[in-house]
């Protein structure tokens, strides 16, 4: 794959080049071709006279760190036309301005491939949510429908010189940037430009160097996408555009945005992410398109990384690890969890954890506040456990490879451009100066004071009297002392090559104070003496000082362990299936057995295996029932926990692209929460916020696992629709007016629209442009993919059973369904199946006829009915939902907790997988202390495939773990306050919390950070 | 059979006419009523077994194992039914809201930050179709609650079966509400480059603006006479005397530690309603006498590190410490899941009797009405739940009869209405 793209891009530098005649790339390029002929020339007029000079220098008796790893002693270095022409033993050309590099280091200018350096500030999208919507963008010219598909820009044409920021970068020890405007989903190529204060024409080195991409719509004001899901549904739409584009469909006319797309589909391909899980949710769409792409990381990919391993990415680090917390008041501290504590100890291991895992990666010093602190945030990577060799490459090869600008940066290889740093010492030694930092051959002075190293023994002759005085301190702070049966202290300061000193001759003594020119070995100058009178001085030089290794050995504090998934009650280490026999206890079989006393069940490699009495136990692990139940694991058909960034798309009122399964949150503690109530499977559902919502994914609660692994395999698909006043927006404001639908009988239309879409969509041909909306559709009509429909009056519901009737297929499970019990018949006769809350009403006026007798009524009609949470709260207590059908209604127990287990089921189509206790069937069970109807069951024990993912007595042990650890780091992060390290004010650490209704009672309200609504 | 019979009519009724408008706030006791061979739980702690009440004139006149029926006593046979005092909800907007997402239909949130003076009773409606839903879950009083602003108004309580809100009064105006803003550090954004608000500022500022009202309220009421009255002023009177108590909305611990301050600066009598974290200073709150309303037991974690069932136990935690609390909910029509409230937190650590007292007695305690009601004792009022089962387990909590002052209310409600017309539909029995 990647001799193909370097193939293609070889052909596109080409291009390039042929096409854009005497651009500054042209001239470097042919002056190195052609010799020194043509380089004079230029179109820039001169105004006076011309000064052209080859710029040849000679470094020589250096240490050379060619590239990371070749370190080349008493070497030397020849540049010129702002390339390197050797580096080692090559010959000191003739006029070449030597320099003398004794004790000096030469390392390759630093390359960050993460930097908008020179590109406009981008906006930030005002508007805000619940502003009046904006359906397509409104960018100016031939582009495409989406605003935050930038493919078009490209910053070689928006960037401009900025002196102050490149002289920040420079000073820090970068040469060359990788720069591109941050903006948007796609963003555009990159520009990579030396940081040289030179003209734009010789500072951009590569005009198309990258495409750069996010999931963030940036200043986009247009309301599609305005989740991630939506994000990742635009991307996967606009390749399948861009492809189709290709031919130049004449309806669509010129789309500059998708031309830019293909035109730049050879470069490399740089993702921003903004957490762990996004960088597979990145690469996996890279996966579907062929594209591997390079990632800028978020910084907790450490969290999670045999699953970075496996994306095969190379990875862009940054370096902003976070700053101590400030947990001085502990009331406030309270709000931070340990997953954040944890992170600040651990984030700078991220770095060795790449080197370990073997993957490429280079550094960027985005992010961080402070581009002087980039150097120290390196050290702290290499105390962290990154080799030194590795934190160089970062900087310098890596991005060069990564990039595939190996020719024009990152090493000091002949021909390469002539940036390069001089340093007093090894480039990431804490007391190590950058003096010079040159690119393209021009110098740029970082740091003066200390180039001049005047540090060593000197015998000074004021007038007549000799003394020996030591200079020491470091290069850049000398310090003074005078030699003498009391060693007196006194000052000396240089700047460039003037010098004062100044010194006692006894302690508490007047001062002698001179100054002069130090000029090598030898220095003059006048003063005065003790007494005032003038006197002449000289000073010769007789040794270099040598200071002590003053280096400490730092032995590294081992950091807290890693938790799966990252939170208090993860995992140290991923848990494995084990063989459980349930002894004797009352099993809730769900089947024609009904309820079984004293019956004992045996698990097996994550299978029931057989229920029995008296079983024998083999190997397995045995956990005693004496007065328990054990029932099969409550399945919620209707969540929202795990879900990262965005329930709803609802942006337009048909999203079916939108897929719940890209954006799983492995890390969610609700999925914990929801196993100490009993709940082994969820069914992620898209919000109600339009007619037809996003796919919905079934998970099991296998916490530790990631999102792939959570995943209920082999499951049939779902989605998601909704109906009523969530749809037509009626609880929305007064600028939520313009959608269409805005009455139920909108909705119908909407329906109807879509399908009649898709069923002509399928009849087109085979260079159709590939629709995902409309393709998920007809998976609706083909019975691939099956319906679950928020819906709560009557007559909406019938009219949906219509048209489904109409388009010839079922509505699967109408949920809420809050009056289900007035068309339960009709439901039957459908063939769908009722997911309903067993009690709520009066939060919105389609529910004022909502009863607490609706799951029973259905039940009785015949119909398979769940009763469901929305709730990250009350799913953890779905037995007691489930209960509230004994009091209305009276509907046995049995029956009752089928409404929780079997039925959930048997509406996902996953019964004969899960929801009974039968031979076969997965091991996902629940341990009661009580009769799991009971308000007084509290669930013990909940098994999911025979792995026990919740244990009452194992969750006192991780209470106390996470006390214990936090602890820990509170003292850790006072200790750092204490020593002046800077420290960040405490936050609060945010959940996400999803419901589908935006007016709901029976919630949670208030304290939770991220509460997000609909 | 009894039974029997008054389905049929009820049936009967709602093919008539299937809507609330025939359920009928009931008449004065005039008969006495003896109420035998239950499990009474008087709400103190103490539970009969097998034991008898009487009941006349609205008032409580017998209690006990051995008691007779009074002469011409209505005589009801509960068969091990379970008898309660009639379960309190705190802090609620019942009969101030019908359909919440519905504006015209809200009336618990009034503009402005301070309006002491805002009165919730004018505005409770006795003929919300949500009020027979809650009293036919067995909660037979309820204190109405003003929200919105600083100090939102006053809450009074009521009994849930009248014609009108000067019936329904049953304790008028007997706390005000302040509601203080909240303190939690704002949460970290992720991805976002600038630094979240601290709201500590506004905090101090807005508790400023409230400390300075009571400040100046103080000054004023010194004096008798003024050029111009100043109601809002006038309106904490009573507070200043302690005829009235100060509710302070209040949930984590340096709010409360304000709400205490309150306490000690104004002489107030001041409850604490929310008390999330009550759980992290119980031993504060019992030493300063400070009572709390725990807001929905029902709740998730503050934070991810939290005890998955923190919320749950928290009352058992009160308890402990010996801090008077009681439980509430949120909302309006979630009252009906008051008991099981109760039941949470007896599954995490309260007695059965304890999380009782929880929604009876104590509740009456923290609302001042405890002479007359939230246990079962002689010369209390005879607000009565009669359960088939155990009222705090939803499997058993089928409420069969109520009495409010002696008078049986009616159970029957909207939803039952419902069911009973489309049993009718699909012929179910």
């Amino acid at each position: 794959m990647s001799k193909i793209r370097v193939f293609l891009y070889r052909n596109s530098l080409s291009r390039l080049l042929q096409g854009k005649g005497l651009s500054c790339l042209w001239m470097l390029t042919s002056a190195l071709l052609a010799g020194s002929s043509v380089k004079a020339q230029a179109t820039f007029p001169v105004n006076g006279i011309t000064d052209t000079r080859e710029g040849c220098y000679a470094f020589v008796k250096a240490t050379i760190v060619k590239s990371p790893g070749v370190v080349l002693n008493n070497a030397t270095l020849v540049i010129r036309d702002g390339r390197i022409v050797s580096a080692g033993g090559g010959p000191v050309p003739k006029d070449a301005v030597v320099v003398n590099c004794e004790g000096r280091y030469i390392y390759p200018s630093f390359v960050d491939l993460y930097s908008d350096y020179g590109t406009p500030p981008v906006k930030k999208a005002s508007g805000g949510y619940r502003a009046a919507p904006q359906f397509i963008s409104t960018t100016k010219g031939a582009f495409g429908w989406n605003q935050a598909v930038k493919s078009e820009v490209n910053a070689a044409s928006v960037f401009s010189k900025d002196e102050r920021t490149a002289e920040s970068l420079r000073n820090a020890g970068f040469g060359a940037v990788l720069t591109h405007q941050q903006d948007g989903i796609a963003r555009g190529t990159g520009v990579l430009v030396t940081l040289a204060n030179e003209r734009e024409n010789k500072t951009v080195i590569r005009e198309k160097a990258s495409t750069h991409y996010s999931f963030d719509k940036g200043s986009s004001t247009q309301n599609y996408p305005s989740s991630l899901m939506g994000s990742i549904a635009l991307l996967r739409q606009t390749f399948l555009d861009a492809q189709w584009y290709q031919s130049h469909p004449a309806k669509e006319g010129a789309n500059l945005t998708l031309q830019a797309w293909n035109d730049s589909r050879s470069l490399p391909q740089i993702f921003e992410v903004q957490d762990k899980w996004d960088v597979l949710r990145a690469d996996k769409i890279g996966d579907e398109f062929g594209v591997q792409y390079i990632i800028k990381a978020a910084g907790n990919e450490y969290q999670r990384m045999p699953e970075m391993v496996a994306t095969k990415a190379s990875f862009i680090l940054p370096l902003n690890f976070p700053q101590p917390i400030d947990v001085e008041d502990p009331n406030e501290a309270r709000f931070v969890a340990l997953s954040d504590m944890k992170h600040w100890e651990l984030a700078p291991t991220e770095p060795a954890a790449f080197e370990k895992a073997n993957i490429p990666f280079c550094f960027t010093a985005a992010g961080l506040k402070d581009i002087k602190q980039f150097t120290a945030a390196v050290r702290k990577a290499i105390d962290a456990g990154l080799s030194e060799q590795k934190a160089l490459e970062a900087v310098t090869l890596a991005p060069a490879r990564i990039l595939k600008a190996e020719d024009l940066v990152g090493t000091l290889d002949a021909g390469k451009l002539a940036n390069f740093l001089v340093t007093s010492g090894p480039v990431f030694n804490e007391s190590t100066v950058i003096y010079q930092n040159w690119i393209q051959g021009q110098q740029y002075n970082i740091k003066d004071d200390g180039w001049k190293d005047i540090r060593g023994t000197y015998t000074l002759s004021v007038g007549n009297t000799s003394y020996n005085v030591l200079i020491k301190g470091t290069a850049s702070a000398p310090a003074l002392s005078l030699l003498q049966q009391d060693t007196l202290a006194g000052s000396v300061t240089l700047e460039g090559q003037l010098v004062k000193l100044s010194f006692p001759l006894k302690k508490g003594g007047t001062q002698v104070r001179l100054s002069g020119v130090a000029g090598g070995q030898e220095w003059d100058g006048t003063g005065l003496d003790t007494t005032g009178k003038w006197v002449k001085w000289h000073a010769v030089f007789n040794a270099a000082y040598t200071p002590k290794d003053s280096t400490k050995s730092k032995t590294p504090q081992q950091p807290g362990k890693l938790y799966y998934p990252f939170n208090g009650y993860g995992w140290e280490e991923q848990p494995k299936q084990q063989d459980l026999l349930i002894r004797n206890a009352t099993v809730w079989t769900n089947e024609q057995e009904g309820k079984l006393e004293n019956t004992d069940v045996l698990v097996r490699n994550g299978k029931i295996v057989q229920i029995g009495k008296n079983l024998a136990a083999g190997n397995a692990r045995v956990i005693d029932g004496t007065g328990k139940h054990l029932t099969a694991g409550i399945i919620d058909e209707h969540s929202h926990i795990a879900i990262s960034r965005g329930v709803n798309e609802g942006t337009q009122s048909v999203t079916a692209e939108v897929r719940i399964a890209d954006v799983i949150n492995p890390d969610d503690v609700n999925i914990y929460r929801q196993l100490s109530g009993g709940v082994t499977a969820s069914h992620l559902l898209h919000g109600s916020a339009n007619t037809i919502g996003g796919q919905s994914q079934l998970i099991k609660l296998r916490w530790g696992a990631d999102a792939e692994e959570l995943k209920f395999a082999g499951a049939d698909p779902f989605i998601k629709f909704a109906l009523g006043e969530n749809v037509k927006q009626s609880n929305w404001g007064d600028n939520q007016k313009e959608r269409f639908p805005q009455t139920r009988m909108g909705v119908e239309q909407i329906l109807t629209d879509a399908f009649t879409r898709a069923l002509d969509y399928e009849k087109l041909g085979a260079d159709k442009r590939k629709d995902l909306e409309l393709e998920t559709l007809l998976e609706i009509l083909h019975s691939k993919r099956f319906v679950t429909c928020h819906s709560y009056v009557q007559s909406e519901i019938n009219m949906l059973i219509k048209t489904a009737d109409k388009f010839n297929f079922r509505i699967n499970t109408f949920t809420h369904i809050l009056e289900g019990y007035k068309v339960a018949d009709k439901m039957k006769q459908h063939g769908a199946g009722a997911g309903t809350f067993s009690d709520w009403w009066a939060y919105k006026m389609e529910v004022q006829d909502a009863i607490p007798y609706n799951a029973t009524i259905m039940q009785r009609a015949g119909l398979t009915v769940a009763v469901n949470s929305d709730d990250a709260e009350m799913a953890r207590r779905l037995n007691q939902e489930a209960a509230k059908s004994i009091r209305y209604g009276d509907m046995t127990e049995e029956e009752a907790l089928k409404l929780v287990t079997l039925n959930p089921a048997k509406l996902l189509h996953v019964a004969d997988r899960t929801g009974s206790i039968k031979a076969g069937k997965d091991a996902d069970l629940v341990l009661w202390s009580d009769d799991p109807l009971s308000i007084y069951a509290k669930a013990e024990k909940t098994i999911v495939d025979g792995i026990v993912y919740f244990d009452r007595e194992k969750d006192l042990e991780l209470r106390q773990r996470i006390s214990t650890e936090r602890n820990r780091l509170v003292q850790k992060m006072l200790a750092e306050k204490k020593k002046g390290t800077p420290v960040q004010k405490a936050a609060a650490t945010a959940e996400e919390m999803y419901h589908c209704e935006d007016l709901q009672g029976g919630h949670q309200r208030g304290l939770k950070g991220g509460e997000n609504e609909l | 059979m009894k039974r029997l019979i008054s389905t049929y009519i009820a049936v009967l009724s709602c093919m008539a006419a299937a809507a609330q408008e025939t359920i009928y706030p009931a008449k004065v006791q005039e008969t006495p009523v003896f109420l035998t061979n239950a499990t009474i739980h008087i709400g103190n702690g103490q539970v009969v077994e097998k034991g008898s009440l009487a009941f006349a004139n609205g008032k409580i006149t017998a209690i006990g194992n051995s008691i007779q029926a009074p002469a011409g006593a209505r005589v009801l046979d509960l068969q091990g039914k379970h008898i309660y005092p009639g379960i309190i909800a705190p802090a609620t907007s019942l009969g101030l809201t019908e359909i919440e997402a519905v504006r015209a239909t809200n009336d618990n949130e009034e503009v402005g930050e301070i309006n002491p003076s805002v009165r919730a009773l004018v505005a409770y409606n006795t003929d919300s179709k949500v009020l027979a839903t809650i009293r036919s879950a067995g909660i037979l009083l309820a204190q109405v609650t003003p929200e919105g602003g600083l100090i939102s108004g006053s809450s009074s309580v009521v009994q849930l079966d009248a014609w009108n809100w000067e019936d329904a009064a049953y304790k008028a105006d007997g706390a005000i509400h302040l509601y203080l803003p909240s303190l939690q550090p704002p949460a970290a954004n992720p991805g976002r480059p600038t630094p979240p608000k601290d709201r500590t500022a506004e905090f101090l500022e807005k508790t400023g603006e409230v400390r300075a009202f009571f400040r100046e309220a103080k000054a004023y009421l010194q004096e008798n006479k003024h050029a111009a009255t100043n109601l809002k002023f006038e309106a904490v009177r009573r507070l200043f005397s302690r005829e009235q108590k100060l509710f302070i909305h209040a949930d984590l611990v340096k709010e409360m530690l304000v709400a205490v301050d309150f306490a000690r600066e104004f002489g107030f009598d001041v409850v604490i309603v929310g008390g999330a974290d009550a759980w992290l200073i119980p031993d504060l709150l019992k030493q300063h006498q400070i009572a709390v309303v725990l807001v929905q037991p029902h709740s998730l974690p503050i934070m991810q590190d939290d005890d998955v069932d923190q919320p749950y136990k928290t009352p058992a935690q009160l308890q402990k410490a010996g801090v008077l609390f009681c439980l509430g909910n949120e909302g309006f029509w979630q009252q009906r899941n008051l008991t099981y409230e109760a039941g949470t937190a007896s599954t995490y650590g309260l007695s059965k009797e304890e999380a009782l007292s929880a929604i009876t007695l104590n509740t009456a305690r923290i609302l001042g009405i405890d002479k007359t009601t939230g246990s079962l004792e002689t010369g209390k009022d005879a607000n009565i739940t009669i359960s088939a089962g155990d009222l705090l387990d939803m499997r058993s909590s089928t409420v069969t009869q109520a009495f409010i002052q002696g008078r049986e209310v009616s159970l029957d409600n909207k939803q039952k209405q419902l069911y009973e017309r489309y049993k009718y539909k699909y012929g179910l029995k």
